[in-house]
């Protein structure tokens, strides 16, 4: 049991860091700001959650499991909010930023 | 803790867009990865050296991070205000 949540822990953990690296990759070569801004989200959201999903069997306890959670949560809330503004930002300031 | 390192290089070759910008949006997004990568390299190394405070840090950090990006609107948009009263005067 302990060495499939390890296994678990191993394959979330490295599919987060592989959307990070897809995420960043995104950053630097798609054309303009918002496609930018869309892949930039996809890692912060799905990236970042693959990781919380894999570190939760670690955590040792049920408190820290629920900060974990809730740093994911958090992390959501202000992505989904950022993303809508900055966007807004790109587009008023037309194509040239 | 080697997943918190990649993490951490990813985002540091992803600071590369500050540099090249074209415009503020980019440069503010390049910083909001930063700051969740930075989340996420504290959420592995807390967990891996089974520090508990450093989920609290974690946390910290992701509120910060949010805010950060929100004054950056605020301030984008106040400059886009006053750009475009100006350019209807004239």
């Amino acid at each position: 049991m302990s060495a499939a949540l390890d296994l678990f822990t191993i394959v979330a953990v490295s599919a987060g860091v592989l959307f990070f690296l897809a995420g960043v990759v995104g950053l630097l070569r798609f054309p303009d700001a918002l496609t930018r801004l869309h892949a930039l989200t996809k890692a912060d959201n799905v990236g970042l959650g693959l990781i919380v999903a894999g570190l939760l069997p670690q955590a040792g306890s049920v408190l820290a499991g629920l900060k974990l959670l809730l740093v994911w949560l958090t992390v959501l809330l202000a992505g989904a909010t950022v993303g809508q503004l900055i966007a807004r930002v790109a587009r008023r300031a037309g194509p040239r930023a | 803790m080697a997943a918190a390192g990649a993490v951490l290089v990813t985002v540091v070759v992803g600071l590369v867009r500050i540099l090249r910008g074209p415009g503020d949006a980019d440069r503010v997004m390049a910083a909001q990865l930063l700051g969740t990568g930075g989340v996420a390299a504290l959420l592995l190394a807390g967990i891996a050296r089974g520090r508990a405070a450093t989920l609290d840090v974690a946390l910290t950090l992701a509120v910060l991070a949010a805010f950060a990006s929100i004054a950056f609107v605020k301030g984008a948009a106040l400059a886009q205000d006053e750009a475009s009263r100006r350019d209807g005067e004239e």
